[in-house]
């Protein structure tokens, strides 16, 4: 017999599904299944595409390097090459820690009130003794400084001894001025420069990571 | 293809009956070389060939220089030494390439203020302007990635400001900038990648390129009178056509002669008065170059990003209504990213209804004003983020935006424009005599 118009009997409330229609039909399941799979295994062949691009092992494999900081006199300033990155390591003159100490007074000016120290809690607010290293035996407190040579602005290395009107660092690139204690006070940078995780070894090597 | 009507390919010969029925590859040829143009085109429509042969100077000049470089942080700066010293013919090869990005970026701009004056980017060539976005940004994206692949100081400083810029999206900045570079610093991944996609980059181009030119050819082009092409009759559109070959293609030809003259002369006298010198010192992770520049071509937008900082009201108001989501870093990235976006909205803005800025007497001169702070952008995006420079930029991106968003849209309604010619054969005429106002066909020269 030819086709006469009727479908053909089947199980339950199916039928072919229709513009005027809106009760779901197994044929309509079947298209949402279908995207919905295809949908899943498309992500599923892009994400390690996307994923390769992430730090490979070697490259998260944290190292942590040992500095040897005995030749360094006060008002010298060490930078070395930790994860990439400059970190520079500052042993500050007794006039610069009361400089710093006395920026302190300006918190109300700082453009980022926290310590952004990875050694000390993360709500610490930016005062001068939350950003230094604990010193050595022997040594006055706020005589080391340890803080990624990385402006937090767009990642340029910023110029040391002096450098701004803040007495600090200065950014060359988009002009970030950084006080005595690494704290951004003027310019673009939105955060002060990162205190990276750092303690002593002995009285004359820090370990950076 | 396109509405302008015009003869078509007929194949004649049996080898194109047989090609044709198969493939029909002469006829789009054809058809595209074939394209009637408006005969009134001026010297500003030259920069679309300029474009095709510095996108085609570009790719095999870089194929070539791929087969000697090495791209690795321990070998990349030298095996560009090595192509300059060593390679026969290396150090020209690489100067054409140097020098052809700073080319492609003149007839870029140059192309793309053509458009801006001549209100090419108006209905209905909206997608042929977007399309022609999408390549300027991929264009910076590959001219990014190549300057980055000699590993010089510039380049490695450079890579780390611009990642920097997606670092500072807010809270998925720092993992976005971090998958980029497939580390938490520049360094072998990403200069890796980057010579991946600087290769790749190009030939998306050229996809692109391919699409622009058929959605004009589907539009025609537009002209400087900003007239549409009489489309009623073959015989009309005929009065105010020629086809591209061979009349402008050889007027292109000619242009582009004179042009590639005065390339060949800065490549040839002067391969690096465009660059910078640092970028001949190896890149060191340890020192910032104490003046950090992107080539001229970046310059403005450059400008633009800096122009922002935490003292202007705009930034501070922003701040404070996104309860610090958008501090200065990000607002500066969203006003260079936004300069773009706002030249890619221009069909929108501009609510004029003459198309032509030849007919728009205010247009005039708010457009001079544009183009004069284009350069000023770039003057003071070369410039140190100090004294009186960061107050220029400022001025100049508050200009830029302004003309977008404010002047285009307001001049559409205040401005009272002049009568355009009602055909693009009227202005052709008044332009070449009564010859051709008498019924004359113009004489060309092989007649």
């Amino acid at each position: 017999m030819l086709w006469d118009g009727q479908m053909p009997p089947k199980f339950g409330v199916e039928k072919v599904s229709n513009p005027e229609d809106h009760q779901g039909t197994r044929r309509d399941f079947i298209y949402y299944a279908t995207a919905g799979a295809g949908a899943v295994i498309t992500g599923a062949a892009v994400w390690p595409l996307v994923n390769q691009m992430n730090p490979s092992a070697d490259v998260l494999a944290l190292a942590s390097i040992r500095v040897d900081v005995s030749g360094v006199e006060p008002g010298m300033q060490l930078t070395v090459l930790w994860q990439g990155k400059p970190v520079f390591i500052r042993h500050r003159t007794g006039a610069e820690i009361e400089a710093a100490k006395a920026q302190d007074a300006e918190a109300d000016t700082f453009i980022d009130p926290l310590a952004r120290n990875g050694n000390v809690a993360e709500t610490a607010d930016a005062s001068d003794a939350n950003r230094v290293m604990p010193s050595p035996e022997g040594e006055g407190a706020g005589a080391w400084i340890v803080q990624m040579g990385v402006c937090t602005h767009l990642g340029c290395v910023p110029l040391g001894d002096g450098a701004g009107d803040f007495g600090g660092w200065f950014c060359p690139c988009h002009g970030s001025h950084y006080d005595l204690a690494g704290r951004i006070r003027k310019g673009p940078a939105p955060q002060n420069l990162e205190v990276p995780p750092a303690r002593w070894t002995d009285n004359t090597t820090i370990e950076l990571g | 293809m396109g509405g302008i009507p015009h003869d078509h390919y007929e194949p004649k010969s049996g080898i194109e009956k047989w090609v044709d029925s198969r493939l029909p590859v002469i006829g789009l040829l054809y058809d595209t070389l074939m394209i009637p143009t408006p005969k009134n085109l001026n010297w500003m429509w030259i920069w679309g060939i300029v474009l095709t042969f510095t996108l085609a100077l570009q790719i095999i000049t870089g194929i070539v220089l791929v087969m000697h470089y090495t791209p690795h942080v321990d070998m990349a700066f030298a095996s560009v030494e090595h192509i300059m010293r060593d390679v026969n013919g290396g150090h020209m090869i690489r100067y054409f390439h140097m020098n052809g990005a700073s080319l492609f970026f003149v007839a870029v701009y140059a192309h793309m203020f053509r458009g801006l004056y001549y209100g090419s980017y108006k209905a209905p060539r909206e997608i042929t302007w977007i399309i022609g976005m999408l390549i300027f940004l991929l264009m910076m994206g590959t001219a990014f990635m190549g300057y980055v692949l000699p590993w010089g100081q510039m380049s490695f400083h450079g890579t780390a400001v611009i990642t920097g810029l997606f670092g500072a999206i807010p809270f998925i900045g720092e993992a976005l900038q971090t998958w980029l570079l497939g580390a938490s610093a520049v360094g072998q991944p990403a200069l890796n990648r980057f010579f991946s996609l600087h290769y790749l980059l190009p030939f998306v181009i050229a996809g692109l390129v391919i699409v622009h030119i058929w959605a004009f050819h589907t539009t025609g082009n537009n002209n400087p009178t900003g007239v549409e092409v009489r489309r009623t009759s073959k015989a009309d559109a005929e009065k105010d056509t020629l086809p591209f070959w061979p009349y402008f293609v050889i007027k292109d030809l000619f242009a582009l002669a004179v042009i590639l003259a005065v390339f060949m002369a800065v490549v040839g006298f002067m391969p690096n008065y465009l660059g910078h010198p640092d970028n001949y010192v190896e890149a060191n992770a340890l020192v910032t170059p104490s003046h950090i520049v992107p080539e001229w071509y970046f310059l403005p937008f450059y400008a633009i990003l800096r122009a922002f900082d935490n003292t202007v009201w705009v930034v501070i108001f922003a701040e404070w209504i996104s309860f610090g989501i958008i501090d200065a870093k990000f607002f500066g990235v969203l006003a260079m990213f936004g300069a773009i976006a706002v030249m890619a909205l221009v069909p929108w803005l501009d609510t004029s209804s003459v198309r032509s800025g030849r007919y728009r007497p205010m247009f005039k001169w708010w457009f001079a004003v544009l183009v004069v702070d284009f350069v000023v952008l770039m003057w003071a995006g070369a410039m140190p983020a100090e004294g009186i420079y960061p107050i220029i930029a400022l001025i100049g991106a508050t200009y830029w935006f302004a003309y977008f968003l404010v002047i285009l849209p307001l001049l559409g309604v205040i401005e009272k424009p002049m009568t355009p010619p009602a055909t693009i054969e009227d202005d052709f005429n008044a332009h070449y005599g009564s010859k051709a106002a008498s019924g004359e066909t113009v004489a060309s020269p092989a007649e």
